[in-house]
């Protein structure tokens, strides 16, 4: 297997994430894009940890990282989509720009 | 090596079989039109990923993206759809109507980011299949070397634990507070 | 200084008890608080004095395990340390926990147990009746515990999470009665002025423990010692740090502001933490590391000295219009930490640290005292008390043993160990600050005769009946006016307790052994003239506040017209200005003024002229033309750049990531080809 097969795939899983991150307009849908982004970044960790070869696989070690800081990002981010839909009726990201000028 | 050659591998067959429902089920995350839908099949997405982990020889983070992300995030994400009622059935106003600008960064994005891997690692070959790396390496390395991000990463779920408590909490109002002084 | 140290090293090896039960199990002592705080929370709401039994037990047996270390060290001295390895930084970078018993831990080991035993007992009679007692008990222990944590820790690590622990536990006792919003802000002022010190501490640590590659501080005082070049370099920034850390927790002169707030918790808590715990840690933590001053960052102990020096004479002055007793008693405990960090830092380890022992006991007494005057008239107010030296007789003489012992007259405990600090100060060539020490016992004295006047003489003005405290209060009250006589005594300039040797002896017995100077006889003149300012202090008091009772309170407003404005609001330079030039300093006066006019007018007048026409000019053509073009261009530029920017503030959020994106792919692009 070639090392490139893996990080073109996750390059495309990533790209795939970037598109729905900035077309979706439903804020649980763009969460679950973000996770596949995430999951994109795993696939290349995993993919250079095989290849390296390192004693105490690093790369193991930072995708179990990655996995605990987004499962930690899931559980704030239903919080605040719950909270958002709570005070505004609606979980749309374009209905929410009170910061705006 | 051409294709070909490539084909002669039955790893890469199924390589080739995986990562094309990966890509399939990530492209319907990103564009179906049921919220359900697009949740499930961020899970035949991960499900994938974790089957490469395997052929990667990362036994135990396949298990783990299995368990923590298809176990308990996916349904973290179902329950946040329900609670949030956000149309479960067939919806047309799920995306932003402008798609060209994304579309053309997303497809940037993948040019640029295979064309660099392509450069820099031309012919680089992953050992297939090889021995998978044991549950005690890792637990070595995570307490270990890594003690302190570890711990660090366990005050982060504490933190998003407690936070996600405090934010999600709603606010009492003036009668329930009262009948919660009476109890 | 070199040889003493020597000779001291072999002395300690010598007599060092190394092991034994007591010394090898001490770590008890820092856990069974905590076992306590835990048990307390669990069980406290049930049991009969809501958990007080639990904390007194636990204190109770750590009181007995320090006395005993405390006796054997004074016979023959004791160094231990066991610790325990929790976890490895990188290879040779580890933590520890573990405690340490020698000279220094035993000392501060008797006096939080001790001390903190007695306040315990008190408080059970103090809180009776009173909301949350069982949560009292429980944030009291972690606070006792946190203290015994921090004094016990064989390195900067540990010491931090003790340190840490007491910020916590402070937070809660100050905040105790959170129905008032004043409280909370009082509990939130203290936790955040330690928590900006405490950024200090924390980088100190991490640059002295990565230059030797040790948190250890018995491997770092020897480092300091044998001059290691590693710590040398950063001994300087990192002592200093550490310094700024200990200012916040020892609340020293800009980070004092937290302590007279701090006031807003229960008093017991105010007595445990001006006394044994809180307070003293910052001088503990300057006491434990002396040898990385002592020996490598000598450039800033003057600056130490001096921070001090501030500390204890201006802060003592502000005890003067404070109608708040336990205020009153707030700004003395900041004034009596000024005497101990300029001790320990002009090189006065055992001078510094002998004042904290003997402070502890009769601050805590005063406290208690105090509390059993509040106690009894429901007020802090010295203007709601008077008189009550017939209605609470038992309270009136403690308050008066622990009043003298504070202001420093022989032959009670606070005369020797002032009398040492200004021996070290004279010893060590800072004349000016000894001097400033002479003054400010007068103050000292001064304010202490004062509050005793205020509140024990004169007419009763509050409201009902009051009465003596319960024997649960005053008995503690009798416990600890004893050893605020007596403790003095173990440290008197050429003379010892036959056998056991003194104070500064005990104090010694560390892994590197502190040679420091102790006097071999009672300098007359200085000690005369220590206890010279304080009896001055007291008669002058008593002369403005003591006769004349009947007017007692008008004449606490007026009697004194320069200070008290000045003090009431805490150091107005306006205020000082206008008093000395205003009336007391005459002649003086009059002649700087002339001076002023005539010579110095002069001068600025010629400077003046010529600044004048130099300044027309630069105003009129530089200015109005060069400069103020660039500006209005500059400002027309923002405004259109501002305005043409701000379309592009939609506020959605997508539009933002798509930007973040695009920047990423530039980013990348750049990488890429370009480098």
């Amino acid at each position: 297997m070639l090392l490139n097969q893996f990080l073109i795939l996750a390059a495309a899983m990533f790209s795939l994430g970037i598109y729905g991150l900035l077309v979706r307009r439903n804020i649980v849908l763009i969460l679950l894009s973000v996770e596949l982004m995430l999951a994109a970044v795993n696939i290349n960790l995993i993919a250079f940890e095989s290849v390296l070869r390192s004693p105490e696989a690093i790369g193991q070690v930072f995708a179990i990282f990655v996995i605990t800081v987004a499962a930690a990002e899931v559980g704030i981010g239903l919080a605040i989509v719950l909270m958002i839909f709570r005070n505004r009726k609606s979980a749309n990201v374009d209905e929410l720009d009170l910061m705006r000028w | 090596m051409s294709f070909i050659d490539w084909l002669g591998s039955p790893v890469n067959w199924v390589f080739l079989v995986v990562g094309l429902a990966i890509l399939f089920s990530s492209w319907r995350v990103v564009t179906a039109k049921n919220v359900v839908h697009a949740a499930l099949y961020l899970v035949a997405a991960l499900g994938g990923a974790a089957i490469l982990f395997l052929m990667l020889s990362a036994e135990f983070v396949a298990w783990v993206v299995v368990l923590v992300y298809i176990g308990a995030v996916l349904v973290l994400f179902l329950f946040g759809i329900m609670i949030t009622r956000a149309p479960t059935g067939k919806d047309v106003g799920l995306d932003t109507p402008h798609k060209t600008s994304p579309a053309l960064l997303s497809v940037a994005t993948f040019v640029l980011l295979s064309w660099a891997s392509i450069q820099a690692f031309g012919t680089t070959q992953v050992e297939s299949v090889g021995e998978p790396t044991s549950t005690e390496v890792l637990g070595i390395a995570l307490l270990g070397r890594f003690v302190i991000p570890f711990e660090v990463v366990s005050f982060v779920l504490l933190a998003a634990l407690i936070g996600g408590v405090t934010i999600a909490r709603r606010d009492l109002t003036p009668a329930e507070e009262e009948e919660r002084r009476a109890v | 200084m070199i040889s003493t140290v020597a000779t001291e090293a072999e002395h300690a090896v010598e007599a060092g008890v190394t092991g034994g039960f007591w010394v090898d199990n001490a770590g008890i002592m820092l856990i069974l608080p905590f076992v306590a705080f835990l048990l307390i929370l669990a069980f406290g709401k049930r049991m009969k004095n809501h958990g007080a039994e639990l904390a007194i037990g636990a204190l109770a047996i750590n009181s007995i395990w320090a006395t005993v270390l405390f006796v054997m060290n004074m016979t023959s001295g004791v160094l231990g340390q066991t610790t325990f390895e929790i976890a490895r930084i990188g290879s040779d970078l580890v933590f520890e926990l573990g405690w340490v018993v020698d000279g220094l831990s035993i000392m501060m080991y008797f006096l939080v147990s001790v001390v903190g035993l007695i306040v315990f007992i008190y408080a059970v009679g103090y809180m009776h009746g009173d909301v949350r007692v069982d949560w009292f008990f429980a944030a009291f222990s972690l606070f006792a515990g946190s203290m015994l944590l921090l004094v016990g820790a064989p390195n900067l690590i540990q010491l931090i999470i003790g340190w840490e622990g007491v910020g916590l536990a402070s937070y809660f006792l100050i905040g105790f009665y959170w129905e008032d919003m004043a409280n909370v802000n009082a509990g939130n002022k203290a936790f955040m002025v330690n928590k900006v010190a405490d950024v200090g501490l924390i980088l100190g640590a991490i640059i002295l423990g990565v230059a030797i590659g040790t948190f250890d501080f018995a491997e770092m005082d020897l480092a300091a010692a044998e001059h290691v070049e590693s710590l040398s370099t950063v001994a300087v920034v990192g002592g200093a740090l550490l310094f700024f850390g200990a200012m916040g927790k020892s609340a020293q002169f800009p980070l004092h502001i937290w302590l007279p707030d701090a006031m807003a918790g229960p008093t017991p808590v105010s007595a445990l933490m001006h006394a044994a715990t809180m307070v003293t840690a910052g001088v503990y933590l300057m006491g434990r590391v002396f040898p990385l001053f002592e020996y490598l960052a000598a450039e800033i102990r003057p600056w130490m000295v001096w921070i001090g020096a501030i500390t204890l004479f201006a802060i003592g002055f502000l005890a003067l219009v404070a109608d708040d007793i336990k205020k009153v008693l707030a700004y003395s405990t900041v004034s009596q930490l000024g005497y101990m960090m300029t001790a320990v830092a002009a090189g006065g380890y055992t001078a510094g640290l002998f004042h904290l022992f003997t402070h502890a006991f009769f601050k805590a007494l005063l406290f208690l005292g105090a509390g059993s005057v509040i106690h009894a008239v429901h007020s802090n107010n010295m203007s709601d008390m008077g008189g009550l030296r017939k209605h609470m007789p038992r309270t009136y003489w403690t308050f008066v043993v622990g009043t003298l012992a504070l202001a420093g007259i022989i032959p009670l405990s606070g005369f020797w160990s002032k009398d040492e600090i200004l021996v070290t100060l004279g010893f060590e060539g800072y004349t000016a600050v000894m001097v400033i020490a002479i003054a400010g016992a007068f103050v000292t004295a001064f304010y202490m005769t004062r509050a005793v006047a205020l509140t024990f003489f004169g007419e009763y003005k509050g409201h009902g009946n009051p009465h003596e405290s319960p024997a649960i209060m005053t008995v503690p009250l009798v416990a600890l006016a004893i050893p605020s006589i007596l403790f003095g005594l173990f440290n008197v300039p050429g003379w010892e307790i036959p056998g056991i040797g003194n104070f500064s002896e005990w104090l010694a017995v560390r892994v590197v052994p502190m040679g420091d100077h102790h006097p071999e006889a009672i300098d007359f003149v200085l000690a005369g003239s220590g206890l010279l300012a304080a009896v001055l202090g007291i008669v002058v008091g008593w002369a403005i506040w003591g006769r004349d009772r009947e007017t007692q309170a008008e004449r606490d407003r007026f009697d004194i017209p320069v200070l008290y404005p000045l003090l009431r609001n805490k150091y107005y330079i306006d205020d000082l200005a206008d008093g000395i030039t205003a009336g007391t300093m005459g002649p003086v006066a009059r002649f700087i003024n002339w001076v002023n006019d005539y010579v110095i007018d002069g001068i600025i007048n010629g400077v003046a002229l010529l600044t004048k026409g130099l300044g027309s000019f630069v105003y009129g053509v530089v200015d109005q033309r060069g400069v103020d073009g660039v500006i209005h261009g500059l400002g027309a530029g923002a405004d259109g750049v501002g305005s043409a920017l701000r379309r592009w503030q939609t506020g959605r959020i997508q539009q933002y990531a798509a930007s973040v994106v695009a920047g990423a792919l530039v980013l990348i692009v750049l990488f890429v080809f370009v480098i």
